[in-house]
């Protein structure tokens, strides 16, 4: 499982605040709280906080000075990432992509070009798709593009579009269902990644909601996820998840020995 | 049209192990030798790196084991005197290091003492320059008073000492620490239990970086399928990246071998089998030879004839088959 830290998020009025008083400590800490859970990359989200390309490759060289840990770009324009991708060490993620041909053709030259890997939101210019046959429709459009931009399966992370239990529950079956065929594209198949905690949006039980909606993606092909990794009951189902989808080799400690 | 490209990409490394220290590095051999590093699976050289070649290590023992007088015979009188044994393993044989096993410790053989076998240690050092596997007798209880004065015989030489299972890892952390030696993890035929003795090992604060991976050794009709689904499962998750199975592997194959029915007993009781002088040494090269395409990374190996077959058929799958 690949995991995606998202703590440092200017929705969260921590780093937010630390992002207009450009106080590094607050980004560093969470970088630093987040790899030492175990996370895989650092997400980065600049919100509402700013929209200066500077403001983004801070936050960046901010993580960076920490860990040197991989960046899930979290932003889509391309003024922005022309700065932010070369700023990265490694191959960042950039998070992400929706199938609108448009907003591809700018973001995959950039991506293609420091050999990055893309999140691709399988939706399309009308919007949020409402079943798994649409899911799957914007999904192979997007596979078809990064394909054309002479990119590999590995470089692109389907992104089913979680959406609320609580508000629309006919959904979740049909982001299992188009979350199950994305993996038939490409023999490896692509990443099939997602923003989990939307699906317990509003809820009371957040927290169970978030560990079995992540096991039953994960027995659909799920294998990376944006998520608090610090929420270690979270990250124990997943391992285990991934343990019964035999992803991994078992041994009585599999737990503690994640987080040696 | 043009082929699409169907080599496999690996993301991890298995781990480097140097086995033997020279004078400079504080012991006395003439060479070190040095497994793993691959970034592919065996011999697939067009597909990643194999920067070292798989090894043999010759079978020695303190005591001559129960063998067929095949094998005796083709190693002749030296194999009553560990050290003769050792010489020639190395001058004529031409392994790589040596494996040294104290048979004779075990209860049920004779009983050896701790100080007997350390001794037996220090003249196979003094008689070859090679690289030493270090085992004890198999019976855990002995060997925990035999490994700890065997390894302070070797202290320095950075040796291989078989082997930490999940019931006696700790006194085989405590010895090779102190005394700068390699580990050999040891499971059952059980990739979990592989896997759980390194997590104990790690968690004991012994590096894994340092280990080597021993799933006993099946022969060829003794469950042998199921070492070699171990060997390479463990192999295919170690390039994927999980640390814990990212150790090279060790094959006892010459130990096993040489038990079997299939080459111990000649045509008088296996007819149309053929001649046991032929069939034994066939045996256990066949069972060597399709464990380093399951991953292993040092074969032990005991009949000289077995011993050149292998050595040539490793230089050939490095070639790619090509003369």
């Amino acid at each position: 499982m690949i995991f995606i830290g998202e703590r440092v998020n200017a929705g969260f009025k921590d780093i937010k605040e630390a992002i207009i008083n450009k106080d590094g400590d607050v980004i560093k800490e969470w970088t630093r709280k987040q790899a030492d859970a175990k996370a895989d990359y650092i997400d980065v989200n600049l919100g509402t906080a700013s929209n200066k390309p500077e403001d983004l490759c801070w936050m960046i060289e901010m993580v960076q000075e920490e860990v040197d840990l991989p960046i899930s770009i979290d932003n889509n324009k391309p003024v922005m990432l022309k700065e932010a991708v070369p700023v990265c060490k490694k191959p960042p993620l950039v998070n992400s992509t929706t199938a609108d041909d448009k907003k591809m053709d700018e973001l995959l030259p950039i991506v293609a070009e420091h050999n990055a890997s893309i999140i691709g939101l399988v939706m399309d210019e009308a919007g949020s798709p409402n079943s798994a046959d649409k899911r799957v429709e914007n999904a192979g459009k997007i596979f078809a593009k990064i394909m054309e931009y002479g990119m590999s399966p590995d470089q692109l992370f389907l992104d089913p579009i979680v959406m609320p239990l609580k508000f629309m529950q006919d959904q979740a079956r049909e982001i299992l269902k188009g979350a199950a065929q994305f993996q038939l594209f490409s023999d490896p198949p692509c990443h099939i990644v997602c923003g989990l905690s939307n699906i317990s949006n509003g809820t009371t039980h957040k927290k169970l909601i978030n560990r079995v909606f992540a096991a039953m993606l994960i027995a659909n092909g799920l294998d990376a996820v944006i998520l608090d990794v610090m929420d270690e009951e979270l990250v124990n189902t997943i391992l285990t998840a991934d343990l019964i989808m035999n992803k991994g080799i078992y041994a009585d400690s599999y737990i503690e020995a994640f987080r040696k | 049209m043009e082929l699409p490209d169907v080599k496999e990409k690996w993301t991890a490394q298995i781990n480097q192990v140097t086995i033997g220290a020279t004078k400079d590095q504080g012991g006395t051999r003439a060479r070190t030798v040095t497994v793993g590093g691959q970034t592919t699976m065996p011999f697939l050289t067009f597909e990643g790196e194999l920067p070292f070649k798989p090894v043999i290590a010759g079978y020695v023992a303190d005591t001559p084991p129960g063998w067929p007088e095949v094998l005796i015979n083709a190693i002749g009188k030296e194999i009553n005197s560990p050290e003769e044994w050792a010489q020639k393993c190395v001058e004529e044989y031409g392994v790589d290091l040596i494996s040294l096993k104290m048979v004779g410790a075990d209860p049920a053989v004779k009983d050896a003492s701790p100080a007997d076998c350390a001794r037996v240690v220090e003249d196979v050092l003094k008689a070859v320059d090679v690289p030493l596997i270090i085992w004890g007798c198999g019976d855990d209880e002995k060997d925990n008073h035999v490994l700890p004065e065997c390894s302070q015989a070797a202290k320095g030489e950075n040796c291989l000492i078989g082997s930490a299972k999940e019931s006696n890892y700790m006194t085989i952390v405590a010895i090779c620490k102190a005394d700068k030696h390699k580990i050999i993890s040891e499971a059952p035929v059980d990739i979990n239990i592989g896997k759980q003795v390194n997590i104990l090992l790690q968690d004991a604060g012994f590096d894994l970086k340092d280990v080597v991976m021993f799933q006993t050794t099946a022969a060829l009709g003794y469950g042998f399928d199921y070492v070699y689904t171990i060997l390479e499962r463990a192999r295919i998750a170690g390039l994927k990246g999980d640390k814990l199975m990212a150790s090279p592997q060790i094959c006892d194959v010459g130990g096993e071998v040489w038990r079997i029915k299939e080459a111990v007993v000649d045509e008088d009781v296996l007819t149309g089998w053929g001649k046991l002088e032929k069939r034994g040494p066939m045996w256990e090269a066949v069972c060597a030879g399709v464990y380093l395409q399951a991953g292993a990374d040092i074969l032990i190996m005991a009949h000289p004839e077995a011993i050149k077959n292998i050595q040539m058929t490793i230089d050939q799958f490095l070639k790619g088959g090509k003369e």
